[in-house]
């Protein structure tokens, strides 16, 4: 296969970007910014093309070194890491775009396309390992990274949120390093197939491997901001410049947390009913938690950090059903849930960029003056809050019908009402902001440059296109084989075929 | 027994993130909480009366030392290291910014 020779290349290339930019980044002006946007969208092409051959082939693989596994640390790309990677470079492409505008508020710019392209390597790593010691690496390459951004602004609050974000993730980083280490003490191999074979054959979970699990769903809890562990979200969020607010809420968290989560949950691990229901509670509480607090917040940022939270309880909570329909919905909302906050954080950063102020009680009237950003942060709003022909209606609609079809009543009529919700403060948000009476003060404001402007209108697209997924001829393409690989659970052990020992 | 050495180790360093006020104490907790991690993954490959596993010809290996969590150590450490780094930096910036290391006065965002 020559495809898989590609897989490297998409840790690789940002990697490169990231240092030419820091090596030459200050003489030539124009690359930090080419770079920065070739870079994803490139990537995004290759993800297609991986995608394709994943759907015609099956896994690809890619041994680093040339060591077949159990021994050298694998790159495996099966449908959930097509599907991951298709998203990720998606959106990020489109966000590259924006930050060409939105970055210029910043001195010394080529330091954040270093640290972009960088958290992207990262992310890209972490779906793309099949060693679980090196998803560990990749997971803080791109916690660093982030938290870097997070301060970029280098004013009071940044500081803050990035000392409290910094040490959070720390914290879950080293509680996965416990979990890691347990795992393999029991298993003696770090190697994610081989450890499931090891675990398949022994039967019963033993104490260590309990120890594990608790470690590990802290620790990802953590990273994913699941809600008890949910601190440092709602400050990192606001305080970070937008494009990488819609970075840490779109992909970050989805890539770290979930994504890692429910790979280790449900393909080495093994899902069980008792996992299942930690994880149905989790997603439940988080669902209600984000949805409450976000109600009476007055800064818009903050707002949809809130709203973030309760979502990803959603995607939490369809995933840990376990059941088809469950699953299908879970990793739909993860797909429609990055593009359409990625877009409302991109709007709110345009809102701030245009006015300076992220305050819900100043802003008003907007929609008279900035009618694309406007109109952009509606399809992101009627996507998350889930209006019909949007994407964000049918995922909700299907975790609510898995939760119904499983027998969980009461989590079912919890999630419709938090739904209700979501419709309630996203509403508030965009009324105060966009509509009412224009004041005074934003007689003058200006609609954003071209680029955050094509950059929101692509996202806003794709939102609407998102039901589309669904339909049943196309959702084999996309959502089918990410599915099948989270259905298929503990067969991932033979996905290296007869090269296992 | 050693083990649970290791768990209390990291328990000290979690109450001092926790509980700690101030900034370069949590830091220093956070730097405890990774020790132990290290401590209890070396732990895990390790032997008693163990040897480096190294290789001569002729020669037979008996009772040797795990030495894949050695470099995975290694690695943490490295990593355990631009954490550190970070977190220091920003503590800086914090007291520059809000002149003062109390963490219980730096609290402007909430809600």
């Amino acid at each position: 296969m020559t495809v898989s020779k590609l897989l490297p290349l998409f840790v690789a290339m940002p990697l490169t970007g990231g240092f030419l930019i820091a090596l030459l980044g200050r003489r030539l002006k124009s690359l930090p910014e080419a770079l920065g946007m070739l870079v994803p969208g490139g990537l995004f092409a290759l993800a297609l093309v991986v995608g394709r051959a994943v759907l015609a082939h099956g896994p690809l693989f890619h041994f680093m070194g040339g060591w077949k596994p159990p021994l050298g640390i694998p790159m495996v790309c099966d449908g959930l890491t097509a599907f991951m990677l298709i998203t990720v470079y998606g959106v990020a492409s489109w966000i590259a775009l924006y930050s060409v505008s939105y970055a210029r508020m910043y001195t010394s710019t080529w330091l954040y396309y270093t640290l972009f392209l960088f958290v992207l390597a990262g992310m890209s790593g972490v779906v793309m390992t099949g060693d679980l010691f090196d998803m560990f690496v990749y997971m803080e390459i791109t916690s660093l990274s982030a938290c870097t951004l997070v301060a970029f602004g280098t004013e009071r609050r940044e500081m803050e949120a990035a000392f409290k974000y910094g040490v959070i993730n720390t914290l879950g980083g080293l509680f996965i390093i416990f979990g890691i280490a347990f795992l393999y003490g029991s298993c003696s191999t770090l190697n994610m197939a081989d450890m499931a074979k090891v675990l398949a054959e022994r039967g019963a979970a033993n104490k260590a491997v309990l120890l594990a699990t608790v470690f590990l769903v802290v620790g990802f809890g953590m990273k994913a901001a699941i809600v008890p562990f949910h601190a440092w979200l709602p400050d990192a969020h606001p305080s970070a410049p937008a494009p990488i607010s819609a970075m840490l809420s779109g992909l970050i968290i989805k890539c770290l947390g979930i994504y890692a989560l429910f790979r280790l949950l449900f393909c080495v691990l093994g899902m069980t009913p008792v996992l299942s229901s930690v994880m149905l509670f989790l997603g439940a509480l988080s669902m209600g938690t984000g949805a409450f607090l976000a109600i009476g917040q007055q800064d818009f940022k903050r707002l949809l950090a809130y709203s973030s939270l309760s979502q990803i309880g959603y995607i939490v909570f369809g995933i840990g059903l376990g059941t088809p329909l469950g699953i299908v919905g879970g990793l739909f909302h993860l797909f429609n849930h990055s593009v359409g906050k990625s877009l409302l954080f991109l709007t709110s950063g345009a809102v701030d960029y245009a006015t300076g102020t992220r305050d819900l009680e100043q802003l008003g009237g907007l929609s008279k003056r900035m009618p694309v950003t406007s109109r952009a942060g509606m399809a992101g709003a009627m996507s998350i809050a889930g209006i019909p022909p949007f994407g964000g209606f049918w995922s909700k609609l299907l975790i609510i019908f898995a939760a119904v079809q499983a027998g969980h009543f009461a989590y079912a009529a919890w999630a419709v009402l938090a739904g209700v919700l979501t419709l309630g403060y996203l509403t508030k948000a965009l009324k105060q902001v966009f509509q009412g009476p224009l004041p005074d003060r934003w007689r003058a404001v200006e609609e954003v440059p071209a680029p955050m402007q094509i950059a929101m209108i692509a996202l806003a697209l794709v939102c609407l296109g998102g039901g589309l997924l669904f339909l049943p001829g196309i959702r084999g393409l996309f959502i089918g084989p990410a599915s099948k690989v989270l259905l298929n659970g503990t067969a991932y052990a033979k996905i290296f075929g007869g090269t296992l020992g | 027994m050693v083990y649970n050495l290791c768990l209390v180790l990291f328990c000290i360093g979690l109450y001092a993130v926790l509980r700690k006020r101030n900034v370069i104490k949590m830091i220093i907790g956070i730097i405890i909480c990774e020790y132990s991690a290290n401590l209890f993954f070396i732990m895990m490959g390790y032997r008693l009366n163990g040897r480096a596993p190294i290789m001569a010809p002729g020669s037979t290996i008996e009772n040797m030392v795990d030495p894949l969590p050695q470099s995975v150590v290694l690695t943490t450490i490295v990593i355990g290291l631009a954490t550190t780094i970070l977190l220091v930096a920003l503590a800086i910036r914090l007291y520059e910014k809000h002149g003062t290391f109390d963490i219980t006065k730096i609290k402007e965002l909430k809600g």
